[in-house]
């Protein structure tokens, strides 16, 4: 790869990403009246994120074991209302002590 | 019209956004560096993407000196799901956002951003969204540009707990509303289901990671919007 070719990469990948989010915050400035879309509209951050999360962030360490203890602390703490950034922390703390513990078994 | 538009509000919601990228970008910063690119290109890249995914397939394809076809439909793929978000979160915004505005804050329209974002009662204002981008989008970039000059001396244990960083932050938006919202509950899960299927039945999983996405959350949304409508409340932003 020379220099010249990683502009045309980062010209064409940053184009195309914005283009996606651009196009329809732009375009779209009514409210929508229709209720099944509105609804539709209601569940997408939801199923998104959900869809996004699972399986993935079962591979998302270096063990599945490691994981599955740091999303099972995760679904806990948030059940309870913590705030985000504590629920990933902890979920952080929780993966790292458990391969610790692993590493010296 | 009551509007959500106060800075300090966004910057205070954007904040946890903002470490949990910084994480994530720290990671994306190593990955670079060790696929091949400098930390120059890798910062370069985040600076104009900010996209976690997207990006994570990008690298390999510059580095191996693969297509610009090739390029193009992996971002398209795997970064369509923001034009739903955008969609989603142009119902949300308040009288406050200009052209202009749209312009900007699209830029920066993560899946965490948008998650926040929607998740605020009422309409929003473009000083609320300010707030919210300014602080995540300086944790992508100064995150990438930490991993990729620095990444290599924390130790692999580190790294490896960083990467659930990102998933735990949204399993914090969506669990609290599965515990209050039964057909958000049902939803959701059915999207895990549809989302597991894409991962394991063959054939199924033969599917860019990208569509499968939008495949599962379109159809677990469409499905729930026909048997659950929603009170337009939520979206009454007027």
């Amino acid at each position: 790869m020379n220099e010249n070719n990683f502009w045309i990469y980062l010209l064409v990948m940053a184009g195309i990403t914005y283009m996606i989010r651009m196009i329809p915050l732009v375009l779209i400035k009514r409210k929508i009246k229709n209720k099944f879309i509105l609804s539709f509209l209601y569940y997408i951050p939801y199923t998104v994120l959900s869809v996004m999360t699972i399986p993935a962030i079962f591979c998302s360490t270096s063990s599945t074991l490691s994981a599955f203890a740091g999303f099972l602390a995760a679904v806990i703490l948030a059940y309870f209302g913590k705030s985000l950034l504590k629920v990933a922390a902890s979920s952080c703390a929780v993966v790292f002590a458990v391969e610790f513990l692993i590493s010296i078994l | 019209m009551k509007e959500n538009n106060n800075f300090f509000k966004g910057i205070s919601d954007g904040i946890p956004i903002c470490l949990g990228y910084m994480s994530v970008a720290f990671a994306f910063g190593i990955f670079s560096v060790d696929s091949g690119l400098s930390w120059i290109h890798a910062l370069l890249i985040s600076m104009t993407n900010v996209t976690s995914a997207g990006q994570l397939a990008a690298v390999p394809i510059i580095v191996s000196g693969g297509t610009l076809i090739e390029l193009a439909v992996s971002q398209l793929v795997i970064n369509l799901r923001y034009a739903l978000m955008s969609v989603s979160l142009s119902q949300k915004l308040g009288k406050s956002v200009g052209l202009l505005d749209r312009f900007i804050i699209s830029f920066v329209n993560t899946d965490e951003v948008f998650a926040v974002a929607t998740s605020q009662e009422g309409a929003i204002g473009k000083k609320y969204l300010y707030g919210l981008i300014l602080t995540p989008y300086l944790g992508w970039s100064v995150g990438t540009l930490i991993g990729a000059v620095a990444g290599n001396i924390l130790p692999s244990l580190v790294v490896s707990a960083l990467g659930i960083a990102i998933y735990g932050m949204f399993v914090a938006i969506v669990v609290p509303v599965v515990k209050t919202h039964r057909p958000t509950a049902f939803c959701v899960l059915t999207a895990i289901v549809f989302s597991c299927a894409f991962e394991y039945i063959p054939l199924l999983k033969e599917v860019p990671g990208g569509f499968s996405i939008i495949i599962c959350a379109a159809a677990a949304s469409a499905i729930f919007a026909v048997i659950a409508p929603v009170d337009s409340e939520v979206d009454s932003n007027e």
